[in-house]
């Protein structure tokens, strides 16, 4: 990789402007540094302080808290591709469906023990990706896209119809009483007359055992995906988003680094699919359909593309509002305004009835307008603005800002 | 590559407190978990609180709608709001309208969106946030087969509202899990018998099926029935779910040397192609010597409206039609109307119907808990609810009662009054031994 590099710069001959700033450079990694760390343990604690943190709002229950990892892993991983390279791929949640698929049948065949899930579900969504990422990496911009949403579409339909033998089709696969579980048998684990739960060795992995099996991997995925950012493979991927021509002038060949690239962001959505699978034992298509591809689309655009923890923060709302305001009735509703006057609260439960219960999809749409029209850059500028009116320097952060992560799609 | 590019022990800052946090919060999260109860969500307070799991948004929304109206009358009922609606004709007279084992209900409602992944994501969240003691709802058999797997998991009671397929009570099923409405193999055995009576022995069948599970099955039921008859099959083609345009697939009808035509559709799909079915002349047909026929074999009146004059004439079976004469129906017609302002369907009927049963089960058993629950539903019998006597078989958990052959009315005297009951088929006709369709239903589960 730092031949590559080298590569860039030998043509260019820039020998003594490099050693001038080489001081600056080393301070700027070390401040990079410390402040990656800072971030690391921030949002570690965020995220295993989950059903304490979001209490408040309702949000503290373990199927829920679980949705967010799992989903933030999905989105941090589409973020690999879409926010490095701005290639924009609308097929992801059939890697999603395929780490699902995958994993369901490891507590079929094998084992009731995740880990072996996990694995397997990684490993079927690398495979299949880079079979997908091979063709379709072929074109770039809007033709990439619809050929990543044309193969997602068709894995769907054969998942629907055609593979039912492997999928069991609109049902989705499930677990059975006469599974085979063959890593089991062979442990002597008892077969009981209900069905086994999934278990981490012994510890079952639903409710919270499950959501901090999730957190603990979101973390390491985070990490993971910080390094990335931060690594020479990363500035290649951001060499290609600004300008792949130039860099192909320069003698690189960009398809290897995009199809690394598009692979690890398919095995990020298999590590999402396979925990889906983990935490829930079911496997169905409509995880592959194309609104569950646009779904990560919208979390990474709506947290800000680009950035380290947006994608996470896009996630969260996304889910938020999923299941949290698509419950809301007018009984919730009314008793949320209880406190004003008998007409006022009639009043407001009319008025706020359409955006809550069956119409949590047009709040969330407006929401989105709202981001795209007057926060292009995610909530994460949104965040950063508010930062910089608070610390009245926003000249300075602006300038830092550019230096570090926060870097909206095109 | 060290861990921040940094000389300084970053790695071991890092550790100690990534497992200084899971350290501190390990605790909390048993405590959280612990409870005293005998059973999961056992009601504490002054109230209990159902679970109505709907699809709100999606292709099923329509039915979702009048399924969440049914189950809100059928609370004001338990409850002893309202007039009481089947309540009064209910052969079991357990309930007193003072709710349920002296508790209100109280209920919580989610979106299914006619997905699984959905259906389960709300239903865990009524179970894990709100307390819920039973979950009940889904208009299509996919969802309901996941949800009451989730129910099983979890270690509550599922009533499983509009699902026909016949893997929620064969293959799939499950001891948590129990179904009012009939199925693929009951509405053949209903149906065959008119089949036999309006077209005859001699006949060949063309099937247009959706491409999923439930299509698959009364594709099957159908087939199985019609060619005992002497009826020949043919072709059987599968079409998309939601195609939206079916005239590729009735042109090549036309030249199959057919003479019925046979709909597995469902809800949209269904509207779309016997509409162009009927556009493209089809019944106007003679083939071999015969009027061309089309056979819906699973209706609804909400169906029904929206193919409009199209269903005039076509035969089908159908769970409940509120023109029914019974005193338990035009109790639930009554009450409905006076709410809402029009009839029920038919998925409004099995869903109140559920919530009653439900109720009436946990009132007999003077608990909640589901291994209570499910003894007192087990092989329990019960009149007044609109079917004639009906029968919970122990073995699969599926209801035993009549099943109803209707055809579109000729000359509907309203927008509501589209369908007309040809028959009444007896359970005896339609009951099929509990081992035919194969599955376990496994033990009951109390959860926590």
């Amino acid at each position: 990789m730092s031949q590559k590099l080298e590569k860039i710069k030998s043509p260019l001959d820039m020998e003594p402007l490099t050693i001038e700033v080489h001081d600056v450079e080393a301070s700027h990694r070390a401040k990079t540094a410390r402040n990656d760390l800072i971030l690391m343990v921030v949002f570690s604690a965020v995220v295993l302080g989950g059903p304490w943190i979001l209490a408040p709002f309702g949000a503290d229950y373990p199927d829920l808290l679980q949705r967010f990892c799992i989903f933030g892993i999905f989105a941090i991983g589409f973020n690999i591709m879409f926010g490095l390279t701005g290639y924009l791929s609308f097929g992801h949640a059939a890697f999603l469906g395929v780490g699902s698929y995958a994993a369901v049948w490891s507590f079929k065949l094998l084992t009731m023990n995740a880990v072996p899930a996990v694995i397997f579900g990684v490993l079927c969504a690398g495979l299949f990706s880079a079979a997908i990422g091979y063709i379709s990496l072929r074109r770039a911009g809007i033709y990439f896209s619809i050929l990543t949403l044309a193969f997602a579409q068709m894995s769907y339909n054969l998942a629907y119809s055609v593979l039912t033998p492997i999928t069991n089709g609109e049902t989705g696969l499930q677990l059975e009483l006469s599974d085979s579980r063959m890593l089991d048998a062979a442990m002597g684990i008892e077969r009981t007359s209900s069905l086994p739960v999934t278990n981490l060795f012994g510890m079952k992995m639903s409710g919270y055992e499950g959501f901090y099996f999730c957190a603990i991997i979101l973390i390491i995925a985070f990490y993971i995906s910080l390094r990335i950012f931060r690594s020479p493979f990363g500035m290649m991927l951001r060499g290609i988003k600004t300008n792949q021509n130039r860099m192909a002038y320069t003698g690189i060949n960009t398809r290897p680094y995009l199809l690394t690239a598009f692979v690890i962001s398919g095995m990020y959505a298999g590590l999402a699919g396979s925990l889906m699978a983990v935490t829930d034992p079911l496997a169905g298509a409509e995880r592959m359909q194309w609104t569950a591809s646009g779904e990560v689309v919208l979390m990474t655009i709506l947290g800000g593309a680009g950035t380290l923890i947006g994608p996470v923060i896009g996630a969260g709302v996304i889910k938020y509002f999923e299941n949290i305001f698509s419950a809301f009735n007018e009984d919730t509703l009314h008793a949320a305004y209880s406190f004003l006057p008998e007409g006022l609260a009639d009043f407001m439960t009319t008025i706020s009835h359409p955006f809550v219960g069956e119409g949590w999809h047009l709040t969330l749409g407006v929401l989105f307008m709202m981001i795209v029209i007057f926060l292009p850059g995610g909530l994460m500028e949104g965040a950063q603005r508010i930062a910089n009116l608070f610390s009245g320097a926003g000249k300075k952060s602006k300038a830092e800002s550019s230096a570090t992560d926060t870097q909206p799609a095109e | 590559m060290s861990l921040f590019d940094d000389k300084f022990s970053r790695r071991g800052v890092l550790k100690t407190g990534l497992v200084g946090a899971a350290a501190a919060t390990a605790p909390f999260h048993f405590v959280r978990g612990a409870s005293a109860a005998d059973y999961l969500n056992m009601p504490k307070g002054k109230s209990v609180t159902f679970g109505f799991n709907v699809p709100q948004t999606g292709a099923y929304a329509d039915e979702g709608a009048d399924e969440l109206r049914a189950y809100k009358l059928a609370v004001q009922h338990i409850n002893g709001e309202g007039d009481g609606g089947m309540l009064n004709t209910f052969s079991s007279k357990a309930l007193k309208g003072d709710g349920v084992n002296g508790k209100k209900v109280e209920f919580v409602t989610g979106d299914t969106q006619t997905k699984s992944d959905a259906a389960r994501a709300s239903a865990k969240r009524m179970i894990e946030k709100d307390g819920a003691i039973m979950i009940t709802g889904g208009s299509s058999s996919g969802v309901a087969i996941a949800v009451q797997g989730l129910c099983q998991e979890a270690g509550v009671i599922f009533m499983a509202g509009l699902t026909h397929s016949n893997d929620t009570t064969g293959k799939d099923k499950k001891a948590n899990g129990f179904r009012h409405f009939f199925n693929t193999e009951m509405t053949g055995a209903a149906l065959a018998p008119v089949l036999k009576n309006n077209f005859g022995t001699d006949r060949t069948a063309y099937h247009l099926t959706a491409d999923y599970t439930w299509g698959w099955s009364q594709e099957g039921s159908i087939k199985k029935y019609t060619e005992k008859l002497g009826w020949k099959t043919a072709a059987a083609v599968r079409t998309p779910l939601g195609a939206g345009d079916f005239s590729q697939y009735i042109t090549p009808v036309l030249n199959s040397g057919a003479d019925v035509l046979v709909l597995n559709h469902y809800g949209k799909d269904m509207v779309n192609s016997l509409t162009q079915a009927v556009q493209f002349g089809l019944r106007d047909k003679q083939v071999n010597g015969k009027d061309f026929a089309i056979v819906v074999p699973l209706y609804s009146r909400l169906m029904a409206q929206g193919a409009g004059k199209n269903v005039q004439g076509i035969y089908g079976s159908t769970g409940w039609h509120w023109s029914l004469t019974d005193e338990g129906s035009k109790a639930f017609v009554k009450s409905f109307g006076k709410a809402y302002g029009f009839p029920p369907s038919q998925a409004a009927h099995t869903c109140y119907v559920q919530a009653l049963l439900y109720a009436d089960a946990c009132q007999r058993a003077g608990s909640f808990a589901p291994c209570d629950v499910l003894k007192a539903l087990e092989g329990f019998k019960f009149d007044g609810m609109g079917n004639g006597p009906t029968e919970y078989r122990a073995e699969d958990h599926q209801c035993f009662k009549d099943v109803l052959v209707v055809k579109g009315k000729e000359n509907p005297t309203s927008k509501f009054d589209v369908l007309e009951v040809v028959e009444v088929t007896p359970r005896a006709q339609v009951e099929y031994p509990a081992d035919l369709l194969g599955g376990e239903l496994g033990s009951c589960n109390n959860g926590a």
